[in-house]
């Protein structure tokens, strides 16, 4: 890969900042927004999320966040994934991306799986031969090949939890980006899904991965990122991580 | 500058197509008749107005129930895709929280499936061109013109609806009554000659429907190729609006996730 001194950074995090509205009424009727404009009150109620948040990764590092609910740690990822803009600073991106965050994102209760596998592959940014090339692949990790004609709505939530993993993990992308995802499915599931994820580790895959499971993330992290309340507290090395947040 | 949304529209135009077939797949699997609702549709409609209007005002137009089934046609169109388009980003918060797409996709998608119903809607047009003493020529043939016309027109108005919507919810229910408005300063089963002239100047200058309702009937009802001029205006009017409309949408789409 690029591994030139001055581009060995896969992902750059500039001061990035998000801020949403925490307003209890949105205002989001004309009514109310005359009103509010008549009594000068059109006012946002700001709720900054994250603050300032910088940090760069390098190729092929594997680094882990971890932080209290509602530290913020989804909404990094998504900035990161480009779901959402910051409100200020920006983020750098460069390779291809596969992001692990809401599996089975748009899929279509009344249509088949057959359907919903090119219905969700599209929202991912494949093409539909790209999707009829790997649709065996797919089939065959979800394990679902007796009910692949069967309308999503009646599948159990860990068919459709399998599905959307094994479509999301179609593709080598230089950068994996991963939030909870692994407790998906059964037990055996699970195990696949951790094999599927050490295997793409190995091929040198830029990750970076949000867990509740502190082993996970010493086992699999060189680098961690500790957040709270929008703030970095800390980051550095995982191990070292780890166990002041276990400390915590 | 522009090199990079054209790599990112040719992308994800996999995404349009799967979503206007999914729409479309879907609106005609459970109903027995399936896609013959689109072509019957707007000929019972037009067999009621018809029969309605011709007992009571009997306006002077030739082939009066082709000139009342192209209004339709192009009405519903136009009513059907702005208003789908409209709530196109609402409906989809869900995945706009969820994933990045060009969230303009949605809108295209929305309109697109409007089109492929008007699709059917002409053949109904054409067969009743068949039983009428309309002539049939190569003339005929032109007809896609104004409805691609339409089209962009309708997906730049959905645009600009899409965007104030997320906004203010209440605009959905405004521009329902917009709607209705709007279809009764459309000659769809009145002649223009039957307005007064000093009111011209409303269904002329700021009902842009008139020009691709014109230019559609010029082909299909009197086998006229429609004047440069008016090719033009339609051409222009439906340009201009699609780029506000990009441009609208291209400005606010950002804010979007602060208010879904
Ligand atoms: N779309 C939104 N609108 C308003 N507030 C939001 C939105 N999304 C997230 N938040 C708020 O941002 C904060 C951080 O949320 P986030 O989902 O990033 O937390 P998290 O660290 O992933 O938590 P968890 O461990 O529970 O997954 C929360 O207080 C949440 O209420
Ligand atoms: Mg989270």
């Amino acid at each position: 890969m690029m591994m030139n001194g001055k581009d060995d950074y896969i992902i750059e995090v500039n001061h990035v900042s998000m801020c949403f509205n925490a307003a209890k009424e949105k205002v989001d009727n004309f009514k109310e927004y005359i009103i509010r404009l008549a009594t000068r009150k059109l006012y946002f109620d700001e709720f900054w999320v994250l603050n300032e948040i910088s940090f760069k990764v390098k190729y092929g590092e594997v680094l882990g966040i971890v932080g209290y609910n509602g530290a913020g740690k989804s909404t990094l990822l998504k900035i990161i994934a480009g779901v959402m803009k910051p409100s200020k600073g920006s983020v750098i991106r460069k390779g291809s991306m596969a992001p692990l965050i809401e599996l089975g994102a748009g899929f279509d209760m009344d249509l088949s799986a057959r359907e919903n596998i090119y219905l969700n592959g599209a929202i991912l940014g494949h093409s539909r031969k790209y999707i009829s090339d790997k649709f065996e692949q797919i089939i065959d990790f979800s394990e679902l090949h007796s009910f692949i004609d069967m309308p999503l709505k009646n599948y159990s939530s860990g068919m459709t939890a399998r599905l959307g993993f094994a479509i999301a993990t179609i593709t080598e992308p230089d950068i994996l980006i991963i939030d909870e995802i692994l407790a998906v499915g059964d037990f055996k599931f699970q195990q696949k899904c951790h094999d599927k994820i050490s295997s793409m580790l190995d091929n040198n895959t830029t990750v970076i991965i949000v867990s509740h499971s502190i082993d996970q993330i010493e086992s699999l992290c060189t680098h961690a990122i500790w957040l709270e309340n929008g703030d970095i507290k800390l980051m550095g090395d995982a191990k070292n991580i780890c166990k002041q947040y276990r400390l915590s | 500058m522009l090199i990079q949304p054209i790599k990112n529209f040719n992308k994800y135009r996999f995404l349009l197509q799967e979503l206007v077939l999914r729409d479309v797949k879907l609106k005609y699997r459970r109903s027995v008749l399936g896609i013959f609702w689109s072509l019957l549709n707007p000929l019972l409609t037009m067999t009621v107005i018809t029969i309605i209007f011709s007992q009571l005002f009997r306006f002077d137009v030739p082939n009066y129930h082709l000139y009342i089934l192209t209004g339709i046609v192009l009405f519903s169109f136009h009513s059907e895709a702005t208003t789908s388009a409209m709530n196109s980003i609402l409906n989809n918060s869900g995945l706009i929280k969820k994933v990045y797409i060009p969230k303009y996709i949605l809108v295209f998608a929305k309109t697109a499936s409007s089109l492929v119903n008007l699709g059917f809607s002409v053949i109904a047009i054409f067969v009743i061109l068949l039983f009428s003493d309309v002539k049939f020529t190569l003339i005929n043939l032109m007809f896609p013109l104004p409805l691609l016309y339409l089209f962009i027109f309708a997906t730049g108005i959905g645009l600009i609806l899409s965007v104030y919507t997320v906004f203010f919810r209440d605009l959905a229910h405004l521009y329902t009554v917009g709607l209705t408005a709007w279809m009764y300063l459309t000659p769809i089963i009145y002649p223009i000659e039957i307005v007064p002239e000093k009111f011209h100047f409303i269904v002329k200058t700021i009902n842009p429907l008139y020009y691709f309702l014109l230019c559609f009937r010029e082909i299909i009802l009197y086998s006229q190729p429609p004047s440069l001029q008016l090719h033009f205006s339609c051409l222009s009017i439906a340009l201009f609006t699609f780029i506000v409309g990009l441009y609208v949408f291209f400005k606010n789409q950002d804010r979007f996730i602060l208010h879904i």
